[in-house]
């Protein structure tokens, strides 16, 4: 099978995140880069259709030079192949899906595997973006997959209160919800292979973004918290400030 | 102008998330002097016209019973061909597992935008900002989009949906012209567990932490979640410990949520757990470490036994609701 794994570049989930000087960006100095923990689970996934179904992994990833080390994190993990998609300038979510639907219309993808969401835009969109402009299927929040040598697809998602069964058939676009595999940590071999395979580099076509950012602000820095009291001694106290001061009993 | 608001149900009744986009369409609609329109898709969603006591001037409903059950492309589908037919460019959803799915694929059917899991709105010069989280809620955006289709997703529980005026709308049928072909892709059913309230909906939660030392105390939080008639919510450290189900997970890794009160015991206030629940209104923690970073987040904390506090708190609140 022909295997696609989207992959972004994000902060590492404990990064302090400050406000650029343009005051609609992130000021990234200082900040450490990760692979997108719900991609890992989308790396996982394609690996397993592969070793079920046979093919290879190409991951793909857009953003700037600094990416190469994320994708080369994929390959650790076993990705076969690579591909940059390069942009200089910050991509809206629908343009970083136009720039990867463009790449895989002529590639006859079988599967596409996301994450759920990245954890720097925390879109929850590029999944869903990608599969209508190539007209494929997709399937979101998926926490069980089952692919058959057919092409059927079985998927359960995760919905309020439980999960709810899709099926439909490849080519799909799937995107991973913690729960779907156990991602495997890469070992020396794999770390040692990942430097020789290649990475493919693509200019996208120019794009306009559809979404201007009008600005970026940190959130308002609520007053620390009040201490009521010490132990059960100081439960009336709470009672009466959640009904009398906070209205919310 | 027109804004079409895509109405979730459940088994007939329309979900909360949805009552509260209508409302906030509403407030839109009056500074840009547009109509809302409800669309339902679907036989099985009972009162309809009630969407009118939340500002809805009219809903449209595609009464196909082969939309009861959720498809991504079937909706898409329809919801293109009701907005076509109203000539709405703005569409509004819910940040609902559902709307997620679907909002991205109407976004590009429309050949539009999307701005997801809106946490506040303003007009401008005739023109909407959407504001939104980004970085785990480190960060704040507010976005325009500049495409004339428009489609948000907003966060549930952050916009009020208030109480129904009692006022009624027309519902107006209408034929998508569906084919087998737009149920590419569709559920074939959910299981839900009966009588519980899900994290991502509830007004209140009360969330347990590694404090709590084993799922065998749990009953000390679902005691307390009985009486606030909240949902129960974990930390990914008991998650992980396989104490309790993914689904209860508050957090970066698991579900954001805005209740208007959430009660965290024995959490310790990880970045990673921040992020999904310090939107709430009202936060209270249980801890017994006086300098654990939840009560930097928290509006009011006990320091203390959460197996001392929590028994009490349980019971003031019986005398409180029952007074
Ligand atoms: C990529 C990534 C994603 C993550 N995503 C999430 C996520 O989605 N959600 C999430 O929650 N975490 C997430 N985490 C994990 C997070 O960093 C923390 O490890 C986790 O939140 C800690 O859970 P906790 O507060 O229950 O446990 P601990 O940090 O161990 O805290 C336990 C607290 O209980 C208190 N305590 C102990 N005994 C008692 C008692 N008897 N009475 C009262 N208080 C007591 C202690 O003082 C302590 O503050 C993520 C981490 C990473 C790296
Ligand atoms: N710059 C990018 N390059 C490649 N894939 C991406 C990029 N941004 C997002 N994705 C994919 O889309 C998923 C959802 O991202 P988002 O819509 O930003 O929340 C991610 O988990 C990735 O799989």
């Amino acid at each position: 099978m022909n295997i696609f794994v989207c992959i972004s570049h994000v902060p590492d989930t404990t990064a302090r995140i400050l406000v650029g000087g343009d005051g609609k960006s992130i000021d990234p100095s200082g900040v450490t880069f990760i692979l997108n923990p719900y991609d890992e689970f989308g790396v996982e996934a394609g690996l397993l259709l592969k070793e079920a179904h046979g093919g290879d992994v190409t991951v793909v990833c857009v953003g700037g030079d600094e990416v190469k080390e994320t994708i080369r994190k994929a390959f650790a993990m076993g990705a076969d192949k690579g591909i940059h998609i390069k942009t200089a300038s910050a991509r809206d979510s629908f343009g970083v899906a136009r720039a990867i639907a463009d790449v895989l219309k002529d590639r006859s993808a079988d599967a596409v595997f996301c994450g759920r969401q990245s954890i720097d835009y925390d879109g929850w969109q590029v999944p869903g973006l990608i599969a209508e402009m190539l007209g494929i299927s997709s399937v979101t929040a998926v926490s069980s997959l089952t692919i058959d040598a057919g092409g059927a697809v079985t998927a359960e998602r995760d919905i309020e209160g439980g999960k709810e069964t899709i099926v439909t058939a490849l080519p799909a676009v799937i995107a991973a919800q913690k729960g779907l595999n156990n991602p495997r940590y890469p070992k020396l071999q794999g770390i040692m292979a990942a430097k020789k395979k290649p990475i493919e580099e693509i200019e996208p076509a120019p794009f306009e973004n559809r979404v201007r950012v009008v600005e970026m602000t940190k959130p308002p820095i609520k007053a620390a918290g009040r201490i009521v009291g010490q132990g059960a001694d100081a439960v009336p106290e709470l009672v009466k400030l959640l009904h009398e001061e906070a209205k919310v009993i | 102008m027109n804004i079409l608001v895509f109405v979730e149900h459940r088994d007939g009744a329309i979900k909360k998330a949805s009552l509260e986009a209508v409302k906030a369409a509403a407030g839109i609609a009056s500074g840009m002097n547009a109509t809302v329109t409800a669309a339902v898709l679907g036989a099985a969603v009972g009162a309809p016209e009630s969407l009118g006591g939340y500002g809805a001037n009219k809903v449209v409903q595609v009464a196909d019973a082969r939309l009861d059950l959720y498809s991504s492309t079937a909706a898409t589908a329809a919801l293109a061909a009701v907005a076509a037919r109203e000539a709405a460019d703005i569409v509004f959803l819910s940040a609902t597992a559902m709307g997620k799915d679907l909002a991205p694929r109407l976004a590009v059917r429309l050949d539009g935008a999307l701005v997801p899991d809106v946490t506040a709105l303003q007009v401008e010069n005739g023109a909407i900002l959407a504001t939104r989280p980004v970085y785990a809620g480190k960060a704040l955006e507010k976005v325009q989009i500049m495409t004339a289709a428009q489609v948000y997703s907003l966060r549930p529980n952050v916009f009020s949906a208030g109480a129904a005026s009692g006022d009624v709308c027309p519902v107006e049928q209408f034929d998508a012209g569906l084919t087998d072909a737009s149920f590419a892709v569709k559920s074939t059913g959910t299981t839900i567990a009966s009588g519980k309230l899900d994290v991502a909906e509830a007004a209140m939660i009360v969330s347990g932490g590694r404090g709590m030392q084993g799922p065998e105390h749990w009953p000390l939080i679902e005691n307390l979640a009985s009486v606030l008639h909240a949902a129960t919510g974990a930390s990914r450290a008991v998650v992980d410990a396989g104490w309790r189900p993914h689904a209860e997970q508050v957090g970066q890794t698991g579900k954001t949520v805005s209740p208007t009160l959430y009660v965290a015991c024995g959490i310790s206030g990880a970045v990673q757990h921040l992020a999904g629940m310090s939107s709430s209104k009202v936060i209270v923690a249980i801890n017994k470490d006086k300098d654990a970073p939840i009560f930097q987040t928290a509006d009011y904390g006990i320091v203390g036994d959460v197996f001392e506090v929590l028994p009490a708190f349980t019971d003031a609140l019986k005398q409180h609701m029952g007074s």
